[in-house]
Formats: C-alpha cells, sequence, structure tokens
C-alpha cells in the first residue's frame, strides 16, 4: 500500500539550490565590486587583495544576508500561519496589529520623544532603542488583541479585532506625526521604510534565539493545522484542541512578526506573497510539505528584493519595503487573473 | 443475542438546549434512548424541532442542561476528546474550507486521533485508510484534489474519513441534504451495510422520511410534543409515526409504510 502524496523532493531540492544561488550573488553585489573568488577567501580566512573587502563583506554583506533569509522566512511562516487560522486567502503577519503595536512603539518613540524628555531623543536614534520600543509597542497591542481574543470564540471575529486596533494605532500616530518636527518625521519615516543592514552580530544572534523559539512553537502544531484545513468542527471530532492550536499559532506569529519588526521594521507583503506563490509551486494544502516551503522560498524572495533594493554598482539603496511591494502586489493581481481561485 | 450485551449509546432523563447568562431555553427534555452496536438509527423530525441539537450533545459539541450520555459505557462528561475521537466520527453537512487537499490526504486525517504528534502513517494506519478506500469504493479518487470532486463523490470520500478514524459510532448530519435520488440511495445502502456487516452504530439525522423507514433498524422520532426511540417496526405498531409532522397535510399509511399527501375527506 502506496502513500499516493507527492513528496516533492525535486522541488525541494531545485529551492535549496536556488536559495545558495541567490545567496551568492546577493553576498557579491553592492556599491563596492567585489570579484567572486576574493569573496570566498574572505570567508575561509585566505590571503584576501584588500583587507577592507574583508571587512565588508563579514560585518556588512553577510549580516545583512542572514537578516534578509530570517526575515523572508519568518515573515512568510507568520503568514501561512494566519492564512490557514483565518481561512482567509488575505491574512498576513500583520493582520494581528503586530506592525501597527510596533510602529506605535516607534512612533511614541521618535515622535513623542519631544513630549517625553530630552535624553529619550538621544535614544531614539540607536538602532536598540527602536527594536526595544517596536517590540514593547508589538507586545501591548497584541496582548490586547489576545485578551480580546480570548472572550470571542469566532476566528473571524479576532481577525477584525486585529484590523481594528490597527486603525485605532495608525490614529494615535498621524496625532503625533502632526505635532512632530520634520527632523523627527524623516527620522520615523526612515524607519517605516524598512531595513535589513545596520544589525550588528549581537543584533542577529537576538533575531535568530527569538525566531528558533517561534519555529519551535510551529513544529507542534503542524498535525493539528492540517486538520483545521477541514474546519473548526472537523478538527474538534478528530480530538484537536482547536483553542490551544489557535493560542500556539498566535505566539508564533507574534513571536516571529514582533521580532521581525522590531529590528528591520514593518516589512510588507512578503507574509501574504509568498505562501500564494510557494502554493503555486506546491499544490498542496499539507502543512508539512508547505511550512519549509514557504519558509525557503520567503528566504530566497526576500534575498532577491535585497538584491534589487541595493542597486547594484551604485551608491544608493532603496527603501525595502517599497520593492518588496512593487514585487509583492503585481503577483497577488497576476495570480488572481490566472488562478481566478487562490487557495488556503 | 445475549440478553445483556452492552449498549453502546445509552441516554437517560437528557434535557437539550442553550444556556445563557441570564435563562435557559430547553429545546427538549425527557430523552431516553438504549442503542446496541451494529444498528443504522434515523434520526427524524421535522426543520427546527432540535435535531442537530441533540446530535450535538451526544457529541460533546454541546453541554447536555441534565441528564447523562453513556458511550461505550462510559460518562461523556468524563472522555477526553482525543478519547472520544476514537469512539464517534463525524459527518456534518456545513462546506469543507476550500484547500487544495487531496481525497487521499482528506481521509488519512481521520487517523489524526492514532498517529505520533507529526502525523505520520504508520502500516497499520495506511492499512485502514486503504480498507476505507474500498469500503466506500472511492479508491479511484485517492489522488483527486477535494474541490474537484461531485457532492456524491464527496459525500463518499467524507464517510470515508470518518471510517478512516474507526469509530465502532459514526454520526452523520444530513448525509444527503445535497444529493439526488440515486446518490441518496447510494449513501444509505452504503450506511445500512457498513452497520450490518461491519457492525458500526451509524446514526443519522435526515429528512429521507420514507428511506429511513424502509432502512433504518431503529428510528429515534423528535416532534414538539415528544421524543421516542425503538424500533422501526414497533414504532410503526404502536402509532407513534402519526404525529411526526403534526400536520393536516401528512398522513402516514400504516399499510404502505410511508408517508403519504393527506386527500381532503
Amino acid at each position: 500500500m502506496v502513500n499516493p502524496t507527492k513528496s516533492y523532493s525535486n522541488t525541494f531540492i531545485i529551492l535549496i539550490l536556488t536559495l545558495i544561488l541567490i545567496f551568492i550573488i546577493n553576498i557579491s553585489l553592492g556599491s563596492v565590486y567585489i570579484p567572486l573568488k576574493q569573496i570566498f577567501l574572505a570567508f575561509i580566512d585566505g590571503n584576501i587583495e584588500k583587507e577592507s573587502w574583508r571587512s565588508i563583506i563579514l560585518n556588512y554583506r553577510l549580516p545583512k544576508a542572514i537578516t534578509a533569509i530570517i526575515v523572508g522566512s519568518g515573515l512568510s511562516i507568520s503568514g501561512l500561519l494566519m492564512q490557514t487560522l483565518f481561512r482567509n486567502p488575505l491574512a498576513g503577519p500583520f493582520v494581528l496589529g503586530i506592525s501597527s503595536g510596533a510602529s506605535l512603539g516607534v512612533a511614541i518613540l521618535i515622535l513623542g520623544g519631544s513630549f517625553l524628555g530630552a535624553n529619550i531623543v538621544s535614544y531614539s536614534f540607536s538602532s536598540w532603542g527602536q527594536a526595544i520600543a517596536a517590540s514593547t509597542g508589538a507586545f501591548l497591542v497584541l496582548s490586547a488583541v489576545m485578551i480580546a481574543a480570548a472572550k470571542v470564540r469566532n476566528t473571524m471575529s479576532i481577525l477584525i479585532i486585529g484590523l481594528m486596533f490597527g486603525s485605532l494605532t495608525s490614529a494615535v500616530i498621524s496625532v503625533l506625526a502632526y505635532f512632530s518636527s520634520a527632523n523627527q518625521l524623516q527620522q520615523y519615516m526612515f524607519w517605516s521604510f524598512g531595513s535589513l543592514g545596520n544589525l550588528s552580530w549581537n543584533e542577529i544572534t537576538a533575531l535568530l534565539i527569538v525566531f528558533i523559539i517561534g519555529i519551535s512553537f510551529v513544529v507542534f502544531i503542524i498535525k493539528p493545522l492540517n486538520s483545521l484545513l477541514l474546519g473548526e468542527n472537523y478538527a474538534k471530532s478528530m480530538g484537536v484542541n482547536v483553542r490551544q492550536t489557535r493560542n500556539f499559532t498566535l505566539i508564533a506569529t507574534s513571536l516571529l512578526t514582533g521580532v521581525i519588526t522590531a529590528f528591520s521594521g514593518p516589512i510588507a507583503f512578503i507574509g501574504l506573497a509568498v505562501p500564494h506563490l510557494t502554493k503555486l509551486l506546491f499544490s498542496t494544502s499539507n502543512h508539512k510539505t508547505l511550512l519549509p516551503a514557504v519558509a525557503i522560498s520567503g528566504a530566497i524572495i526576500m534575498l532577491i528584493c535585497d538584491s534589487i533594493a541595493q542597486m547594484p554598482n551604485s551608491e544608493y539603496t532603496l527603501p525595502i519595503n517599497a520593492i518588496t511591494s512593487l514585487f509583492g502586489a503585481p503577483i497577488i493581481i497576476w495570480l488572481l487573473v490566472r488562478k481566478r481561485k487562490i487557495y488556503y | 443475542m445475549e440478553q445483556n450485551e452492552k449498549h453502546i449509546l445509552k441516554v437517560s432523563n437528557l434535557a437539550i438546549g442553550y444556556r445563557s447568562k441570564k435563562h435557559i431555553s430547553t429545546i427538549a427534555c425527557n430523552l431516553n434512548i438504549s442503542l446496541k452496536s451494529g444498528n443504522m438509527v434515523c434520526l427524524l423530525g421535522k426543520n427546527g424541532i432540535g435535531k442537530s441539537t441533540l446530535l450535538r450533545t451526544l457529541t460533546k459539541v454541546q453541554p447536555a442542561l441534565n441528564g447523562e450520555i453513556f458511550i461505550d459505557e462510559k460518562n461523556l462528561k468524563s472522555i477526553t476528546n482525543n478519547d472520544l475521537a476514537k469512539t464517534l466520527s463525524l459527518v456534518l453537512t456545513e462546506r469543507l474550507p476550500d484547500s487544495s487537499l487531496t481525497v487521499f490526504e482528506l481521509v488519512a486525517l481521520g487517523r489524526q486521533p492514532f498517529t505520533n504528534w507529526i502525523g505520520y502513517l504508520t502500516s497499520e494506519d495506511m492499512e485502514i485508510i486503504y480498507t476505507a478506500f474500498e469500503k466506500t469504493n472511492t479508491k479511484h479518487l485517492m489522488k483527486t484534489k477535494c474541490y474537484e470532486l461531485s457532492d456524491g463523490q464527496l459525500q463518499r470520500v467524507l464517510i470515508a474519513r470518518a471510517l478512516a478514524q474507526n469509530t465502532p459510532i459514526i454520526v452523520l448530519d444530513e448525509p444527503t441534504a445535497h444529493l439526488d435520488l440515486h446518490h441518496t440511495i447510494n449513501t444509505f445502502s452504503l450506511l445500512k451495510n457498513l452497520a450490518s456487516e461491519f457492525n458500526k452504530t451509524i446514526i443519522i439525522s435526515t429528512h429521507e422520511t420514507n428511506l429511513a423507514l424502509q432502512l433504518a433498524d431503529e428510528l429515534w422520532l423528535m416532534s414538539s410534543s415528544k421524543f421516542v426511540s425503538g424500533k422501526t417496526e414497533e414504532l410503526i405498531h404502536n402509532n407513534e409515526l402519526d404525529n411526526l409532522f403534526d400536520s393536516d397535510l401528512i398522513h402516514f399509511s400504516k399499510t404502505l409504510k410511508q408517508f403519504t399527501i393527506s386527500h381532503s375527506k
């Protein structure tokens, strides 16, 4: 007796090879041209032509590429989780108000700094300061959503509650922005553009640790998520603890999205678009296949977006958020036009 | 049959309905049922009389207002969700959410109460899944996506999923609601066969009254005044079917053993 479910191992091998290739391309691109051979030498501690190249690669390009991989897979996994939980193809990692919470935290830090005192203002320019403000904001808004969610049985209501909290926070941000100086506004805008660079190795370690904790929650809900594909009633009849699964999903998503937003800003569209793209490649709903597939595809796409954003051989770096949206929106439109129907 | 053969389902003094903070709305009370395994039961009653509420209460989706339910001689209140999933499986009327699950994957989900944390299918699981496909004659659909199935095929596949769960009891809520006569009869005879040949206890809520009268071993009749359960023949003999619809338009003919439209006298 054979299990007729496709294993997709070939697709996985191709994806992983693509990831490695894009990773190398990403590292070899930048404002300074460094030959490929020298890049390898930098890694293996070999005799590199210029010592500054080693520093560019190990302290700037490599951390950025690693950040891109974590951000891409984390957001894509969160997106997939939200789409399954809410059975809504338009759900993404930010539907729970995480991004609005983070934005609110950073907005209060940067825009509201003048109300809070001068010593906060100096702190607002450090990335740790923004990360802490963003995670606090994300955590507070998310707790509010979770408390509300605990009182509602209907999963769809949680979606709407999350959206409502989003509207509330953006209203507060508008008020703050109205009373801010041009300088503060610019600073806030820079954060909201998103950025993958600027992370020190310490920050990447923090990002990675929370990422791993988030992923370990995901591993335990793969099986119940599959039964949720038949709806909550069937899932319950198969012994699934729907409430616990829902909580695990919410915790995993908030950890992943929260920490990513804290360090790299609200990155748009990846969480929404990547699961749909992946389902085009893997026509399955089985989370045992989809979760790793989405993680790898998310990493690949984030690396591609980052490679485009830094405009090879030029001094300029485009905001990563603009690239992901420019890339994400047309894909969703194309998907809808071509397939007519998207499955989640 | 032995006199003291155990009851797969025993209900005493059950009251069903909804409890809110302010008041209790009772839909039916004093329900008593004793059911032995290997029987096909049809739950009959008009729309809104509380058939779904009864099934929801029996399957622990909602709590009973009063009374006791024993499934396989265990009190329903003390059965864990996972143990209940090994005793009782469901086929619901609700539409499945869109997904690209294949028929195999859907049926294999029925093994969830038995598989390990990641849902690995052992060779024993595979055997049970294949048996479920064979019993429902759906093996050829295995690689089809669920959204490609016709209503009739989907119903058989959903029954296969319940069979893969391999429970002594299968509860079906209006399994033939969207089906034509051909597929309805097909589904009913499949269920009847599962009860008589594989000793499953099948509980069906249905509006196919005349089919139920021909095929069901037992009937549960729900009307606004009372609830009766028992062997089909006995219920007919005791004129219990006369008041099922309490309407002047519908008449139960004892000779035909069917409901007919009353002719004005």
